[in-house]
């Protein structure tokens, strides 16, 4: 699916994320249910409305928090026993504010860095080129205080990449960014596992950005996973034709959608409506286009779009949801987001 | 994305963008990362790293405590005395309201700051513990002070044996002082770091602290009244029990009845099971705080 990170490590990883049954229970609810999942090098995605399990998810994998049941691996290290190596070779950008206002960038990057492990030289080396890379300049050197949402979160995303990991954890990276900024900040994600050659799982519950962005999407509701596969599955061709036509020229109240409608269904096409203007047509055959061109013309009407409809990643919320209790709820938040996000 | 513009290649094509370059160096692990974390607790309890309004307060704290050092010793030598006004291990207890200031005042950087801005989670997520955090933090804060009373002890030793004062008394004497130290640093940082972990807000750590030091003296000083202590010019001996009931004191009649320092008028732990009480409490305050702490930080 997704390919191979280029080499600069050692030793090539081919599966970064696997968990089996994984189980996380806290004593009035559970919020991770058997959670099987395996995930590759890419840009990957998890998605779920909040409370779902992402944060949870996360604090298991980093080795902080023990499972009550299952089993997993980060980068083939146990999570159980080998914590505190798997923090070492993972970067984690964490959603709330955690940036000190009286230090500089450069300050602070340098001192995580060594909290990772970096010897001081390196630490200081690897700061002035991660901030350069996220794109923090001259401003570094101020206090953090005065900066901004965007700059916060590019010193944010530095600090998860200052010590060159081999996986970052994104949580909700975009949150709070005007429309360019979230934009820069989904194309930094993308370098990073493109030019860095680093793996990204980013969580979001806006599903617009994850289409753009991710090669893999993990979906998880309710702590269960509901799917995890391929971006382009999630958005593959339906066997639906959407068809929108012109009003009539010289009529303005003449209905033309109820017309081509009823012509269509009694061409025994299967015909359903989104929106006033916009029909949904089955294709039973190759001949489905030609009948509604022909019919369409044969009213003195205009044919506007005729497309083969796409999956897109929110009706996996909205249509027959496995989890029913979770699936509506999560609906009107993911709409929307979708909406504005594209 | 897209670069500012500061950063597009000029036109002369100076500046080449090298593109990532991955790290191959060595990675030192937790035991490093615990260091880092430790030597940047003690520079910034000094201050050090930090604006130049933070390192105020701290460093007033040390020169208060080192230039009353200074003048005594300066004066001992003018008048060619053979022994120090004030022995090494009452130094500290007799400028103890200026220790009690740093730890109530410097604590909470080290511990509140780092919740007040959500950075606690960041250091979970690199190769340290929870407990290393912990112990970096704490370690930090012991060392912080143990520095702040021996700086004057050092003065005062220094000072004492060039300007001819009995080599052996006064070694003896100034280890003793490191030992009292050592005990102050412990049992005033557990309290401390307790205390400021407990809450996000820098003023409430340094309000609390302060609060609880200066209350917890108040109440020994009172019993002590009613135990007669007060009254008399050697108080009788179960009134050396409200030692106790302060920290401060605690530490002080530990030492003083340890090392067989002071006349019976000063504070001391009464007899073996005085010292032995005395040294539970201290045992049981520091690693009781400190088995606190770690508790504290288990669920962030």
């Amino acid at each position: 699916m997704s390919s191979a990170a280029p080499g600069h490590y050692l030793v090539s990883v081919s599966t970064v994320i696997k968990t089996d049954g994984l189980t996380k229970r806290f004593p009035r609810v559970t919020a991770l249910d058997q959670l099987t999942v395996e995930v590759q090098p890419g840009v990957v995605g998890l998605v779920g409305a909040n409370g779902a399990g992402k944060s949870t998810l996360i604090k298991i994998l980093l080795g902080l928090a023990p499972a009550t049941s299952g089993t997993g691996q980060v980068l083939g290290l146990d999570i159980a026993t080998e914590g505190s190596a798997i923090r070492e070779r993972v970067g984690y950008m964490p959603e709330h504010d955690c940036l000190p206002p009286d230090v500089s960038a450069t300050e602070f990057v340098v001192h995580m860095a060594r909290m990772a492990g970096l010897p001081a030289a390196a630490a200081r080396e690897r700061t002035a080129d991660t901030l350069r890379h996220v794109g923090l300049y001259e401003e570094r050197y101020r206090p953090m205080g005065g900066y901004s949402t965007g700059m916060k979160q590019r010193v944010k995303l530095a600090q998860a990449l200052v010590h060159d990991p081999q996986l970052v954890l994104l949580d909700e990276p975009t949150n709070g960014l005007d429309p360019v900024g979230r934009d820069d900040m989904l194309a930094l994600i993308r370098r990073v596992h493109s030019d860095f050659g680093i793996s990204v799982l980013v969580t979001t519950h806006l599903l617009g950005e994850l289409e753009r962005t991710c090669d893999h999407l993990v979906v998880i509701d309710g702590g269960r996973l509901l799917r995890s596969s391929s971006t382009a599955s999630f958005t593959e061709a339906t066997q639906v034709l959407a068809v929108e036509v012109t009003d009539h020229p010289d009529d303005a109240s003449y209905d033309a959608g109820a017309a081509v409608r009823e012509r269509l269904a009694a061409a025994g096409l299967t015909v359903g409506a989104d929106g006033p203007r916009v029909l949904l047509v089955g294709i039973e055959n190759d001949d489905t286009y030609d009948t509604i061109r022909d019919t369409v013309a044969g009213l003195g009407l205009g044919l506007v779009r005729l497309e083969q409809r796409r999956h897109r990643v929110a009706e996996i919320f909205t249509d027959e949801s496995p989890a029913p209790a979770a699936g509506p709820a999560d609906a009107p938040e993911g709409g929307t987001a979708d909406v504005a996000a594209s | 994305m897209s670069l500012p513009p500061e950063t597009r290649p000029a036109e002369s094509g100076v500046i080449h963008d090298i593109g990532y370059r991955g790290y191959t160096g060595p990675r030192l692990g937790r035991g490093y990362a615990t260091r880092s974390l430790f030597t940047q607790g003690l520079r910034a309890a000094y201050g050090l790293g930090r604006s130049g309004r933070s390192k105020v307060l701290p460093m007033l704290v040390l020169a208060v405590l080192t230039l009353p050092a200074v003048v005594i010793v300066a004066l001992a030598i003018v008048q060619g005395r053979t022994e120090l006004p004030l022995d090494y291990p009452a130094y500290p207890s007799a400028l103890g309201l200026v220790v009690e200031l740093f730890v109530a005042a410097q604590a909470p950087v080290l511990m509140s700051r780092d919740l007040r801005y959500s950075t606690v989670p960041l250091y979970f997520s690199r190769p340290i513990t929870r407990g290393d955090y912990v112990r970096a933090k704490f370690g930090a804060m012991v060392v912080a002070m143990l520095l702040l009373m021996t700086a004057p002890m050092v003065v005062l030793y220094l000072g004492a044996v060039l300007g001819g004062m009995p080599f052996g008394h006064n070694t003896a004497h100034f280890l003793y002082g490191l030992a009292a130290a050592v005990l102050f640093a412990l049992v005033y940082s557990a309290v401390g770091l307790l205390i400021a972990a407990s809450t996000p807000r820098r003023g409430f750590g340094v309000a609390a602290i302060m609060g609880f030091l200066v209350v917890s003296q108040g109440i020994a000083v009172v019993v002590l009244g009613i135990a007669g202590g007060l009254d008399n010019p050697v108080p009788p001996e179960s009134a050396n029990w409200v030692g106790l009931l302060s920290p401060g004191w605690l530490v002080e009649g530990l030492v003083t009845q340890l090392f067989g320092l002071g006349s019976a008028a000063d504070l001391h732990a009464p007899g073996t099971l005085g010292v032995t009480v005395f040294a539970l409490e201290a045992a049981v305050v520091v690693a009781g705080s400190y088995g606190l702490l770690r508790r504290r930080y288990r669920s962030i």
